[in-house]
Parts: structure tokens; sequence; C-alpha cells
């Protein structure tokens, strides 16, 4: 009962908050929440560490970006379209590197994300060093005028709820019991009679899908995709978030996106002094909240009421 | 003579170098139809090679691995399990962070076909759940479906193993130490265990203790140094004084 009253509290809040705050700031934290659902996806539920997420994110943002300046297609299209491309970018990257694990299919994914860099640099599509910009934000369904900030916002709500109700999905699904068995006990479940590498591509598949969302949105919502959002700096940010919040979680990754969106906004009056704070915060993280900061909390006040 | 299909599982000439080091060199062995069959040997003879071997964990150099008179030496072991040859490991094998249900449903969705299905609820493969239960209590886990299984003893952690490997409803079941690291308290139940759930099966079982041994085993060959030193009864095996001395001298070789 009370799950329904937080998800109706939730619910209100979300449609009130656009005329409240920045909707811009919110629609970065929907965004970040959602590719940071797509990184716990990976790494939480198949314990794989994806060193190189930001190229779904970046890529999916110059592909939609393109396709709204220069296609008469309409904004949710764009969305789904792009999310579409980077499931099939996963699928490949998963054929690539899901037969190895660990440090090898970290190092798997850098390469290949450094190597699409390099590739959309080059691309003559993607404006080079400037990126694309003034990204036109298209009519939804070629009828509704969604230029506004607050109006694109219920737009980006309603595919981050729809992208996050897909992962609590495939987290509660029967690929996903099999999933964090792998993520447990590859080789037991191999000899359970399953190829794991099988269950590893379809998680790197969706996963690059709900990265390649959260990307395609970015770009509509800032009117501008540029070579930062594939670069290794993002690959790096989405880790801190799922670290920050709680890895192994289904919401902390979704917390520490919004700390860190929230964290960054505020601290940008103070120039280079952000790095600096941003790094003695993460310190303290690993120090003290190794579990993140969901974890701990679960840790410390829902165990004694389960048992 | 007798055709070939009298034995569940059979080696021709396993070999496996690593190296210019025959860890198993031409072991052939067969293991009866329904019989609990046990490779013993003293430390370094080769039994986890040879175990690995015949799960298809490692390839061999060369030989021929046999499955009722079917030749899988080139399959791979997901391929072999789904055959009805299922291995359990030395160090427990369990999933931690699962519960002892999720554990054993994970092994009952290996023959369902449901395992993809990523956009379906865990309510649609809810008719895993009886038969998931039905295994735990077979093992003495029942009520402890929502445990997960890294908060279970070492005993139980074993139990639920073992549970899991039955969910398949193997054939031919290779047991690599069942009662390894296990206090004096838990192995008979396991031995208990394993006797039971042999009924219908061909287990082959590597291990150290040898009074497990001989209380469940009806035949039994030794390994040293990566070969088949002999085989027999316990009866046979343990009045063999090459036996005698592999496993006396053996401190000298090694």
């Amino acid at each position: 009962m009370t799950r329904y009253a937080l998800f109706a509290l939730f619910a209100v809040l979300a449609v009130l908050a656009p005329f409240q705050i920045y909707p811009i700031l919110l629609m970065t934290i929907l965004c970040f929440v959602v590719f940071a659902s797509s990184f716990n996806l990976l790494l939480g539920y198949a314990g794989l560490l994806c060193f190189g997420h930001a190229m779904f994110f970046g890529t999916a943002a110059y592909l939609s970006g393109w396709m709204l300046k220069h296609t008469a297609l309409s904004i949710e299209l764009c969305f789904i379209l792009a999310a579409l491309a980077m499931a099939a970018l996963g699928w490949l990257v998963g054929l690539i590197s899901a037969r190895r694990g660990g440090i090898q299919f970290a190092m798997i994914t850098l390469a290949i994300s450094q190597f699409v860099y390099f590739l959309l640099l080059r691309a003559p599509f993607t404006g080079g060093e400037d990126g694309l910009q003034r990204i036109p934000r298209s009519a939804l369904f070629g009828v509704f005028d969604v230029s506004s900030n607050v109006a694109l916002y219920f737009v980006v709500l309603v595919f981050s709820v729809l992208a996050i109700a897909l992962f609590y999905r495939i987290v509660h699904s029967p690929f996903g019991e099999v999933l964090r068995a792998i993520r447990d006990n590859e080789d037991r479940v191999e000899s359970l009679g399953f190829q794991p590498e099988r269950f590893k591509i379809l998680a790197l598949t969706l996963s690059a899908g709900l990265a390649g969302l959260a990307g395609a949105m970015k770009a509509a919502v800032f009117q501008i995709a540029t070579l930062h959002d594939l670069s290794f700096h993002v690959s790096g940010t989405i880790i801190f978030m799922t670290l920050l919040g709680g890895l192994g979680t289904m919401t902390g990754p979704m917390v520490g996106a919004a700390l860190i969106v929230l964290l960054n906004d505020e601290l940008a009056q103070f120039g280079e002094w952000a790095l600096i704070i941003q790094g003695t915060v993460f310190l303290a993280v690993i120090l003290f909240f190794r579990k993140g900061v969901v974890g701990e909390i679960k840790a410390r006040f829902w165990k004694p009421a389960k048992s | 003579m007798s055709t070939p299909t009298d034995y569940a599982l059979e080696a021709r000439g396993l070999t496996k170098s690593f190296g210019g080091f025959h860890a198993v060199k031409d072991v052939n062995l067969k293991v009866r139809r329904g019989a609990i069959h046990a490779l013993i040997g003293p430390n370094g003879a080769g039994k986890t090679t040879c175990f690995n071997l015949l799960t298809k964990t490692l390839t061999p150099t060369s030989g021929q691995v046999l499955l009722d008179g079917q030749d899988i030496t080139g399959l791979r072991s997901a391929q072999v399990a789904r055959l009805g040859l299922v291995r359990s490991f030395q160090i427990s094998a369990t999933f931690p962070h699962l519960t002892c249900l999720e554990n054993i449903r994970v092994a009952l969705q290996s023959s369902q076909g449901t395992a993809f299905r990523f956009w379906r609820s865990l309510g649609s493969i809810k008719a895993l759940n009886e038969p998931a239960r039905a295994l735990l209590a077979q093992v003495g886990l029942a009520g402890q479906e929502d445990t997960l299984a890294t908060e279970l003893s070492y005993g139980k952690k074993r139990a639920l193993e073992i549970a899991t490997t039955l969910a398949l409803d193997p054939k031919v079941m290779l047991l690599d130490e069942p009662t390894a690291g296990m206090g004096h308290e838990d192995i008979a139940p396991i031995t208990d265990l394993i006797r039971a759930v042999s009924a219908g099966r061909t287990i082959l079982i590597v291990e150290h203790n040898l009074s497990v041994v001989s209380s469940l085993c009806e035949r039994i060959t030794v390994l040293q140094h990566g070969e088949v030193l002999t085989e027999g009864t316990y009866d046979e095996v343990s009045n063999d004084p090459e036996v005698i001395t592999a496993y006396m001298g053996g401190v000298d070789d090694e």
C-alpha cells in the first residue's frame, strides 16, 4: 500500500515539478536516470563493466539530432529510431565482446567506443569539432508543438517512465533471473546447459537501446550534440553515478544520477573547483559509503524490518 | 561381450598435456549405468583434470568421451548438460545473491525455453515454483525458499547445489569432491543425500574421503601420475599393494 502511495506522490511531484524547477535541469536528470539504469542493467545485473557506455549515449544524440534537423520525422520517432539503432550497435559490440568477462570486456568496450569516437569525428554529418547545433524540437506525432521546455519535459518524462518500466521488467523477468545467475557464477550457468554469451549479448543489446534513448532525448533537450557526449568523460561519469547511488540496487544508480546532475548544477558557479569538490565526494563515498547512498540506507534501515 | 551402451559414460585413451607434461595420460574409464563410481588417487594424480575433461570444461589433447555410446568429445559443456551429463564443482557453485528458490528455478528454466523472455514477468514462470520447492524439500532445504544462498551454511550450500543439479534430471551426475572442506557433522547427511538421489542415475564422484567412497561406491578407479593404476571394488582396491604404495609412498614422489 505504501508503495502505491509512494508512486502517487512521485507522479504528483513529477507533474508539478517543471512549474517550480527549471525544466532543462529536470530533463537532464531524467536523461541521466535512464542512462544510469541502462548501465546498471549491465554492471549490477549481468556483472559486465562497460567502459565505453557513452558511445551509445553520444551516437544516439547525433542520430536523433540529425534526424530532427534534416528529416520530417516526428520527435518520438526520432527517439525510438535512435534507440533501436543503438540496440543494434549494442548487439554488434556484444558479438565481439561477450565471450570475455571482467577487465577484458571493459577494455574491448573502451576500444570500440574510441573507434566510434573517431569515426564520428571524421563523419561528414556530425559537424566535426562543432557538433550538431540548433537541433529543432520537431512536433510530437507531427502535430503537437513541444518546442517549449515544459511541453518537452512531459515527452521526456513519459519516455523515461517507459524506459524505467522496461528496465524493471527486464530485471524481474525469467531472462533477468538467468542474467543475475550469470553475474554470480557464469561457469555454473554454462554447466546447467545455457550459453552465457547469448544472454550477455541480449543484455548489452537492451542496455545499449536504453542508453540510446537517453542520448536521443538529451539531444532534443539541449538542442546540441557534440563529441563530448561520447567521450570517456561521460563513460566515467556514469560509472561514478552508479557507484555513488549503489550498485546492485534498482534505484541506487537513478538516485546517483540525480545527485550528480544536481551537484554539477550547484557547483557550476565555482568553476574549476567543481572538479575538486566532485573528486572529494567520490573519495568520501568510496571510503565511507561503499554500498552507495541507497545501498547504505537499505543495509542500515531495511534489513531489521525484513528479518 | 557387453554392448557399449551398458556404460553410461566412457573415456577412451583420454590424454591431456600441458606443454610437455601429461596431466592425464591414456585414461580408459567405463562407468556402468546406474552405478556410483569413484575416481580416487593421491594429490596431483590428475583427478580434477580428468573430471574437467569428462565434463568438457577442458578439451582433451587426444582421446574420446562417450555418453551413452555417443561421442561427445567435440561438444561444449552447455550442450553436454542438455544431453544429460551435469557436473558439480569442487567449490560450492551456487548463485550467492539469488534466493534458494531462484537458484533452482534458473536450472529448471534450462529445459523450458523461457530464459530469453525479458518482456515477461516472473509470474510467467510460476509453474516452476512447485517443482523447485519439491527439490528443495528433497535435499532438506524446505522453508529456506527465500534465503539467499550466501547465507546458507557450507553443508547446506552443497545440498542446494545438488538440488540445482537434480533440477536438470541428469542421467549422469559428476560430483567433484562433494565433501571437500566439510566438517564431520555435514558429511553423513551429504553421503545419504547422494545415495538417495542416485536412484535411476549414474554417478561419477571424485573424492578424497575414503570412508565416503567405501560406503557409497560400487566401483573405484585409482589414478596415479595421470594414469589408471587399477580398478575394482573397494575391497579389491584397498588391498592392492600398488595402491597402498601410491598412497603411503606418494609423499616421496611428489
